[in-house]
C-alpha cells in the first residue's frame, strides 16, 4: 500500500497542481507531497520487505537505498524551488505553471523505478522520467533550452528504447525454460539465470548497459548530460544529476544482478569497468579549462558514474563502495547544483571566466561552494574520499594493481581540472557596483544540509545505512 | 496462420525500405502509419490460434498498437509538418540512393545475425527475428542519417517497431498492461517531441536539427 501511494500521490498531486494558477499554491502542493513522500520512505526502513516475490510493485534493499536518496533530495530542490520560483530572476517566457506538476510527475516516475521489480514495468518507469523531465529542461523557453530539450529527449529515448530490446532479450534468455510463467520480474529471472541462454543474455546485458548507460551518462553516450544539466533550471539539475543518474544506474544493476546470479558475470564487470574508465577519463578531458560552471558540475557527474561503474564491475568490497558513493555524490552533487544557482542569479552568467570574486559577494555560499567542492573531490573528512578509498583498496588488491593507480591518477586530474576553474571564480573582486548580493534562507540553507549529510557520511555511517549497502552489495556479489 | 504473419513481416520489411527511399516528409510519415497498421495485425496473425490463451491481451495490444502507431502517432506527426511547413529532407547526411543501399545490407546482415542468435523456444513465424532486427537497424539508419526532425522521430519510431516485434516472442510473459504502458510511453514521448518540434520550427524558421549546435564545449 505505501508503494502505490509512493508513486500515485506525487501524480495525482502534479494533477492538481496543473489546475492552479497560483504559484503560491503550487509551491504548498510541491512541498506537502515532497514532506509526506519522504516521511512514507521513512517508513518502509522499519517495515520489513515482505509479500509476493512477484508482485508489480516490491521494494528491496538496493530499490530502498535510491528511493531514500531521490525522496531525501527532492525534498531539498522542494525547499530551495520556493525562492527560485518566488525571487528568481526570470524572463518572461518561462513558465512556472507547469514547473510544479512536472516535478511531481518526474518524482513519481523515479520512485515507481525503483519501488518495481518487474524489468518491463521499470523500464516503462524510466522513459516516464525522461518524459515528466523534459518540459522541466525547457523551462527558460530559450534557444539553448530548446536544443538541450531536444537532444536530450531524443538521445534518452533511443537509449530507452534499446534498453526495452535488452529485456526482451533477457526474456527471451529465459524463455527456454519450461513453465516459465512469471513474467519479467527480478526474482523469475534470477532464478530462470543459471540455465538461461548464454547468447542472448549476454546481448541482453549489454544493450540495457548501452541504453540505461546512455540515460546515465556513462561515455561514450554522455552527449546529452551536459547540456542538459547546463540547460535545465538548476534545482532540476540537481535531481536531474543527484537521483535520476542513479535511478538508470539502478536498471543497470538489475541486469547486473541477473548476470550474476547466472554465475557467468566476468564479461559483465569487464564491460562495466572498461565504460566506467571511458567516462572518467572523458570527463577529465572536459572537465580542464571548462568555461561554464554548471558544465563543469555535468562533467563531474559523469566522472562520479564512471567511478561507481567501476567500483561495481570490480565486485567485492568496491560494489558497498561504489552503493555508497552513488549515496555521497548524490549529495555532493545536488548541493553543488544549488549553489550553481545562487552563483548564476549574482552573477547572471554560467560562465567561469566572467564570475571573480564568489567568496565576496556570496559569503554562505562561497563557503559552502568550497566545501562541497572539497567533498565530491575526494578530500576527507566527507563521504566520498571513503567510498572512492574502498573501490581504490580493492582496486589495488584485485588482479590489476595498476587499475588501482590509474583510478588515483584520474581522480586527480579531475579534482586539478575542477579546482583550476573553480578558485578563480571563488576567490578575485567582482565585477562591478555591487559587492554583496542577498542570499535566501532556504537557497543556502538545502546546500548546507547536503554538506553536512556528506560530512557525516565521511566520518560515521548510521549502523541502518551500513548494514542496508552491505545487504544490497552482496546481491551484487560483493 | 503463419502464412499471414509472414506475408505481414515481408510488409514491414518492404515499408522500412520504402521509408529509406522517400524524401517527401508526408510519404515517410504515411509510410509509417502503413507500417504500424501492419505491426498492429501482426500479433493477431501471429497467435490467432492460441487466441483462447492469450485473448485479452494479444486483442488489447493490437488496437493499442493500431491506435497509437497507426492513427494518433501519424495525426500528430502530419500535423507537425504542415505547421513547421517543410515537404522535403534536405540533403540529408548519407545521400538517398546511397542510404537505400546501406539499408539493404542491414536487411542481409539482419538475415545473418538471426542465425547467429537463436531462439531457445521456436518462434512462431522463422522470419520475426530477421525482420525484427531489420525494422531495428533501418530505424537506426533513419535516425542518424537524416536531419530533419519529424524523419527523426519516425526513424526512432521504427527503432521502437522492431523492439515490438521482438516482444511478440514474449506475450506469456509479458502482463498487458506493461504492454500498454509501453505503448502510452511511446505515445507520450511522440507528442512531447511533435511540441519540442512545433517550439523549434517557431524558433528557428525550420527543423533541420543540424542548427541544433550551438551548445557545445
Amino acid at each position: 500500500m505505501a508503494l502505490a501511494f509512493l508513486v500515485v500521490a506525487p501524480a495525482v498531486l502534479g494533477l492538481v497542481a496543473l489546475a492552479f494558477r497560483n504559484v503560491r499554491i503550487g509551491l504548498a502542493i510541491l512541498l506537502g507531497a515532497a514532506a509526506a513522500h519522504l516521511l512514507t520512505v521513512a517508513s518502509l526502513w522499519t517495515g520489513a520487505a515482505t509479500s509476493d516475490p512477484d508482485a508489480l510493485l516490491r521494494i528491496d534493499v538496493t530499490g530502498l537505498i535510491f528511493l531514500s536518496v531521490t525522496s531525501l533530495l527532492f525534498l531539498a530542490a522542494s525547499l530551495y524551488t520556493v525562492p527560485y520560483l518566488l525571487q528568481g530572476t526570470h524572463d518572461t517566457q518561462a513558465a512556472p505553471r507547469r514547473f510544479v506538476p512536472c516535478l511531481l510527475w518526474f518524482l513519481s516516475a523515479m520512485t515507481l523505478v525503483t519501488a518495481t521489480q518487474n524489468l518491463a514495468l521499470m523500464w516503462a518507469a524510466v522513459e516516464g522520467t525522461t518524459l515528466a523531465s523534459a518540459p522541466l529542461v525547457y523551462f527558460y523557453k530559450r534557444r539553448g533550452a530548446l536544443e538541450a530539450t531536444w537532444k536530450y529527449l531524443l538521445l534518452c529515448s533511443v537509449g530507452i528504447a534499446l534498453a526495452l530490446l535488452g529485456t526482451f532479450f533477457l526474456g527471451i534468455a529465459a524463455s527456454g525454460n519450461a513453465g516459465n510463467g512469471a513474467g519479467l520480474t527480478l526474482s523469475t529471472m534470477m532464478h530462470a539465470a543459471p540455465s538461461m541462454s548464454r547468447p542472448w543474455l549476454k546481448a541482453a546485458f549489454v544493450l540495457a548497459l548501452v541504453g540505461y548507460g546512455t540515460k546515465m551518462g556513462l561515455a561514450p553516450l554522455h552527449t546529452w548530460l551536459p547540456d542538459t544539466h547546463s540547460q535545465a533550471p538548476s534545482p532540476v539539475s540537481a535531481l536531474l544529476s543527484g537521483a535520476l543518474l542513479n535511478c538508470a544506474f539502478l536498471a543497470i544493476l538489475r541486469f547486473y544482478q541477473v548476470c550474476v546470479a547466472s554465475g557467468d558475470f566476468a564479461f559483465a564487470q569487464t564491460l562495466l569497468v572498461l565504460l566506467g574508465f571511458v567516462s572518467m577519463g572523458v570527463a577529465c578531458a572536459f572537465l580542464i579549462g571548462q568555461g561554464d560552471y554548471k558544465r563543469l558540475f555535468a562533467y563531474s557527474s559523469i566522472e562520479n558514474m564512471g567511478i561507481m561503474a567501476i567500483g561495481v564491475g570490480l565486485g567485492g568490497a568496491a560494489s558497498y563502495g561504489a552503493l555508497l558513493h552513488a549515496v555521497n555524490h548524490s549529495l555532493c552533487k545536488a548541493g553543488l547544483f544549488f549553489l550553481a544557482g545562487n552563483v548564476l542569479r549574482a552573477f547572471g552568467t554560467t560562465s567561469t571566466r566572467e564570475v571573480r570574486g564568489v567568496l565576496q559577494r556570496l559569503p554562505v555560499t562561497g563557503v559552502l561552494l568550497t566545501a562541497l567542492f572539497l567533498a565530491i573531490g575526494g578530500v576527507p573528512p566527507f563521504g566520498p574520499f571513503w567510498s572512492e578509498f574502498l573501490i581504490f583498496q580493492a582496486a589495488i588488491n584485485g588482479s590489476h594493481p595498476w587499475l588501482g593507480l590509474l583510478f588515483i591518477a584520474l581522480l586527480a586530474v579531475a579534482f586539478l581540472g575542477m579546482a583550476g576553474v573553480l578558485f578563480p571564480m571563488l576567490q578575485g573582486t567582482p565585477a562591478g557596483q555591487e559587492t554583496r548580493s542577498r542570499e535566501p534562507a532556504l537557497s543556502v540553507l538545502t546546500p548546507l544540509a547536503m554538506a553536512c549529510g556528506a560530512l557525516v557520511l565521511g566520518i560515521f555511517i548510521p549502523p541502518f545505512l551500513s548494514e542496508a549497502l552491505a545487504r544490497a552489495a552482496s546481491a551484487l556479489g560483493g | 496462420m503463419t502464412g499471414y504473419a509472414d506475408f505481414l513481416l515481408l510488409l514491414v520489411a518492404a515499408l522500412s525500405l520504402a521509408i529509406v527511399a522517400t524524401s517527401r516528409l508526408a510519404s515517410c510519415v504515411r509510410a509509417s502509419a502503413m507500417q504500424g497498421v501492419a505491426l498492429s495485425l501482426l500479433p493477431l496473425a501471429l497467435w490467432g490460434g492460441a487466441l483462447d490463451r492469450h485473448l485479452v491481451p494479444v486483442v488489447l495490444m493490437s488496437l493499442g498498437a493500431l491506435s497509437v502507431k497507426a492513427v494518433v502517432i501519424p495525426i500528430l506527426l502530419s500535423r507537425a509538418i504542415r505547421e513547421a511547413n517543410v515537404r522535403r529532407e534536405v540533403e540529408p547526411f548519407i545521400s538517398l540512393h546511397f542510404s537505400v543501399l546501406v539499408a539493404a545490407a542491414l536487411v542481409g546482415f539482419s538475415f545473418w545475425l538471426a542465425t547467429v542468435l537463436v531462439l531457445p523456444r521456436p518462434a512462431p513465424s522463422t522470419l520475426l527475428v530477421p525482420v525484427a532486427f531489420a525494422t531495428l537497424l533501418v530505424g537506426f539508419l533513419v535516425l542518424v542519417s537524416r536531419r530533419q526532425a519529424v524523419t527523426q522521430v519516425v526513424g526512432y519510431l521504427m527503432l521502437e517497431n522492431g523492439v515490438f516485434i521482438f516482444g511478440q516472442t514474449l506475450v506469456e510473459e509479458i502482463p498487458f498492461a506493461v504492454e500498454l504502458g509501453i505503448l502510452l510511453d511511446l505515445l507520450v514521448g511522440v507528442f512531447v517531441m511533435g511540441i519540442a518540434i512545433y517550439h523549434i520550427s517557431r524558433e528557428f524558421d525550420h527543423i533541420d536539427t543540424e542548427q541544433l549546435s550551438a551548445l557545445k564545449d
